[in-house]
């Protein structure tokens, strides 16, 4: 509210500034992170492959009873052609190449013929599906426990904290396991929800920190002092000064979670046959490495892909929501 | 401080506690215990097997009782016996020292490496071997463990060994190893624009006719260290020593760390009855000896320097003895290679099946089983690693006290070796408990890749049936270690930074 009367009392001055040759824009908190992280050339990057490779998942093999601009599914087996190897070609004609081209099968057969790509595309669309669950299970649980232990104080806190300390001496990997074990038979979802479970502990201690120091300040007793409630005050006065610290964790949550579901599924824990995984892919074609090496490297790439644009994803968001901490110099 | 301790010790064996009973229900509810049994034929054959099992495992009790009855013998030692009725202590001793080898390898590999080289990283921030640094730990920190074993397996073993039958190295593939190792020399070395291209040139120009000449020589059929390079090498490190930890403004302490080089390598000259066939207990000696030796070097030669020449003679000692070390494992690798058939890399288990050898070759098998999982797991550390000790090592290069000692006129060399170093090592303290369990977590996934029969092995084949006592016997261990190096970091935190207050 005050940040609209500050900017319409700027743009006047603005004006002013504008006919003598200067221009100051005033811009809000959101603006200016949102520039800085447009800014953000890695980010860009990150963003614009991640957004790619959902688009390309989802839209390819279609999602449930909706089907995608790609006419093979993942299940039906056709005849093996040419060894079943790749014919996706990405070097042009005038290079030497075969030109630019999907082909039959872009990125090969297996041994009975299922079409590859849209194989990998559908282990894309399980492993994102589960990584984005584990991001928002972990960040609402980590976010709210640490906000109760921070704002209270005294015996939740207490409670709380020797409780994700108990949850730390587990080692996430083995604690995933276990959990995935019972909730893999029970889908993806199930999954999902399993693993964010157990990978909160260190954004409930981030936002501990952050509550500690913020229900200390001045607004937050003159909330207390006016008589609103404490769940309106941990959640409209001292939340939205973390969402920072929330944002980022949970981008990188993201970039976690598909790696330790991946590996989950390649240990034949996480996401069961007959569903695949890009993480099960490359279990199950592991010993082809020798005769058809396509057929492991393709999700590999793509779990690369999708973490790596994740985790440059958080970088650019952890540097527009605290410049001190940037990489790049200004 | 000791009440400290001692409170800090109970909270830890209750976290313990209740994690471990976490685990076990887990485990419990995992799915169908006689999953395998319910496939035979023979139905009364199945139910007399499926009651037995059943008794033996408790079912008939409630998950918390049969949680009791496995604490209680563990109170007297029992770890209990898996569902087949073996006994799990004597599953658990082997698949301990064959986990333990492959953690604490990558632990510390990742922990000299990441440190070193996010120091370097951060003394040359936003320089090309900064950037490409970090783009380096964004990548590894992508990488999923078991996709990277897996290549390496076929890259680093299989086509490796087949490259041994006919070690050459291609020219073009020389040219570029020098190009890239300029590079990196170029920007660790930073300075003027001369400087660096000096340093570009040169660090390109060795490493080419290096390569070219261990090719040439077909040294990768039968490698070796001889008398020569232990020299080289030796004296090489008396000099970096020095320039670590004691700089060249002063004679003596550079004339300390060669004159005990010097004694290490008349040692080499007449070692051969000693390091015929040693063991570990012996050549832990002889580093203590070392380090001992240029202790006492450093006192008598240092002079008025000793403070500067103790601890630069003492650590050219340790890197000599490490040098012979190297040389001895070297010379006992043509043996080796004629009894693995050719094939030095591994890519199953801990060790090839009933190897007998001395001491150099049982070292070298080891070191051949074990190289390839721990670069696997090595990998994330390093990242993790390299990242907070440039984070930890940028924040301290900012404060005042490092600015106070610039203006003394101290050397950069002191400020950063003696000033800022240390207190940059201390949030690492707090990394080392974090990242340990993340090890292990890896080594579960890198144990599967390798066919390790460890203790990853135990827990994975234990939790799929559903089966307690092996996965809680790996868990006493983990998640002992967990918080053990908590509390460990917790208490070197307090005793490093007087800042925080105990009690």
């Amino acid at each position: 509210m005050s940040a609209q009367t500050d900017r319409s009392a700027t743009s006047g001055r603005q004006s002013a500034d504008a006919a003598e040759g200067m221009t100051v824009v005033a811009r809000t908190q959101a603006e200016i992170i949102r520039r800085r992280f447009f800014r953000h050339r890695a980010a860009m990057a990150g963003l614009v492959t991640l957004l790619f490779v959902i688009v390309l998942a989802y839209s390819s093999i279609g999602v449930g009873p909706i089907p995608g601009w790609w006419d093979k599914t993942y299940m039906s087996t056709a005849s093996v052609l040419d060894g079943g190897r790749p014919t996706l070609s990405l070097v042009p004609g005038f290079l030497g190449g075969d030109g630019i081209r999907l082909g039959e099968h872009p990125f090969g057969q297996d041994n009975v013929g299922i079409d590859y790509f849209a194989l990998v595309m559908r282990g894309t669309q399980q492993s994102l599906t589960v990584a984005f669950l584990i991001g928002f299970v972990s960040t609402v649980i980590g976010a709210t426990v640490g906000a109760t232990s921070g704002y209270f104080r005294g015996r939740t806190e207490a409670v709380l904290m020797r409780f994700t300390d108990v949850m730390i001496a587990i080692p996430v990997l083995v604690f995933a396991a276990i959990l995935a074990a019972a909730a893999g038979r029970a889908g993806i979802v199930a999954l999902g929800v399993a693993i964010g479970a157990v990978t909160w502990t260190g954004l409930a201690r981030l936002v501990r920190g952050e509550f500690l120091s913020l229900r200390e300040k001045e607004f937050v007793e003159a909330a207390r002092a006016a008589g609103t409630r404490s769940t309106r005050i941990i959640f409209k006065h001292i939340m939205p000064n973390t969402v920072g610290v929330i944002i980022v964790s949970a981008t990188l949550a993201i970039a976690a979670g598909i790696l330790l579901e991946t590996a989950l599924s390649y240990l034949d824990l996480g996401v069961r046959a007959p569903d695949v995984s890009l993480g099960s892919l490359i279990s199950r074609y592991e010993t082809a490495m020798q005769t058809r090496p396509w057929l492991f490297w393709w999700p590999g790439v793509f779990i690369v892909a999708i973490a790596l644009s994740v985790n440059f994803i958080g970088d650019g968001l952890r540097d527009a929501f605290d410049p001190r901490q940037t990489r790049v110099r200004d | 401080m000791a009440a400290f301790m001692v409170r800090r010790l109970v909270i830890s064996v209750f976290t313990l506690l209740a994690a471990s009973f976490i685990v076990f229900w887990g485990t419990s509810i995992a799915g169908d215990p006689m999953s395998d049994l319910r496939g035979i034929q023979d139905e009364g054959d199945a139910q007399q097997q499926i009651d037995a099992r059943s008794r033996r495992m408790r079912l008939g009790d409630p998950i918390f009782v049969r949680y009791l009855a496995w604490l209680g013998a563990l109170l007297t030692g029992d770890l209990g016996e898996n569902k087949f009725g073996q006994s799990v202590s004597g599953i658990l001793g082997p698949a301990v020292s064959a986990t333990m080898q492959l953690v604490v390898a990558a632990t510390v590999l990742a922990i000299v490496l990441g440190v070193t080289i996010g120091i370097v990283s951060a003394l040359r921030q936003y320089s090309g071997f900064d950037y490409s640094l970090t783009f380096a730990a964004f990548l590894f920190f992508s990488l999923p463990v078991f996709w990277v074993a897996v290549m390496l397996k076929q890259y680093a073993a299989i086509d490796f060994n087949n490259w041994l039958r006919d070690p050459e190295i291609a020219v073009p593939v020389i040219v570029v190893l020098g190009l890239v190792s300029g590079l990196a020399w170029m920007a660790i070395v930073g300075g003027d624009r001369q400087r660096r291209l000096t340093s570009f040139g040169v660090a390109a120009v060795v490493t080419a006719l290096g390569l070219w000449a261990l090719s040439a020589s077909g040294w990768f059929t039968d490698p070796g260290l001889g008398l020569i390079a232990v020299v080289i090498l030796s004296l090489g490190g008396a000099v970096g020593a020095t320039f670590l930890l004691a700089g060249f403004r002063y004679r003596q302490p550079l004339t300390a760390a060669l004159v005990t080089a010097g004694i290490g390598i008349v040692f080499y000259l007449f070692s051969e009855p000693v390091l015929e066939d040693p063991n570990w207990l012996m050549i832990l000696l002889l580093a203590v000896i070392a380090v001992g030796v240029g202790l006492v070097v450093g006192r008598y030669v240092g002079g008025i320097h000793r403070r500067q020449a103790m601890p630069a003679a003492a650590l050219s000692a340790f890197f000599t003895g490490g040098v012979i070390f190297i040389d001895y494992l070297l010379q006992a690798y043509s043996t080796y290679l004629s009894r693995v058939r050719g094939r030095p890399i591994s890519t199953i288990g801990a060790g090839t099946p009933n190897f007998q050898g001395d001491f150099w070759e049982s070292g070298l098998d080891s070191i051949g089983h074990l190289i390839l999982p721990t670069t696997a797991l090595l990998l994330i550390s390093f990242a993790v690693y390299t990242r907070y000790s440039r984070a930890s090592m940028l924040e301290v290069m900012n404060q005042d006290y490092v600015r106070t000692a610039r203006s003394k006129g101290l050397t950069e060399r002191t400020v950063v070796t003696k000033h800022a170093f240390r207190n940059a090592l201390i949030p690492i303290t707090t990394l080392m408990a974090f990242d340990f369990g993340a090890v292990i977590g890896g080594a579960v996934i890198t144990e599967r890749v390798f066919g390790w029969q460890g203790m990853g092995h135990m827990f994975i084949k234990g939790l799929q049936e559903v089966d307690p006592p092996p996965v809680m016997a790996f868990f006493l261990v983990a998640g002992g270690s967990i918080v053990v190096f908590n509390m460990l970091a917790d208490i070197a935190y307090a005793y490093l930074d007087p800042r925080i207050r105990v009690g």
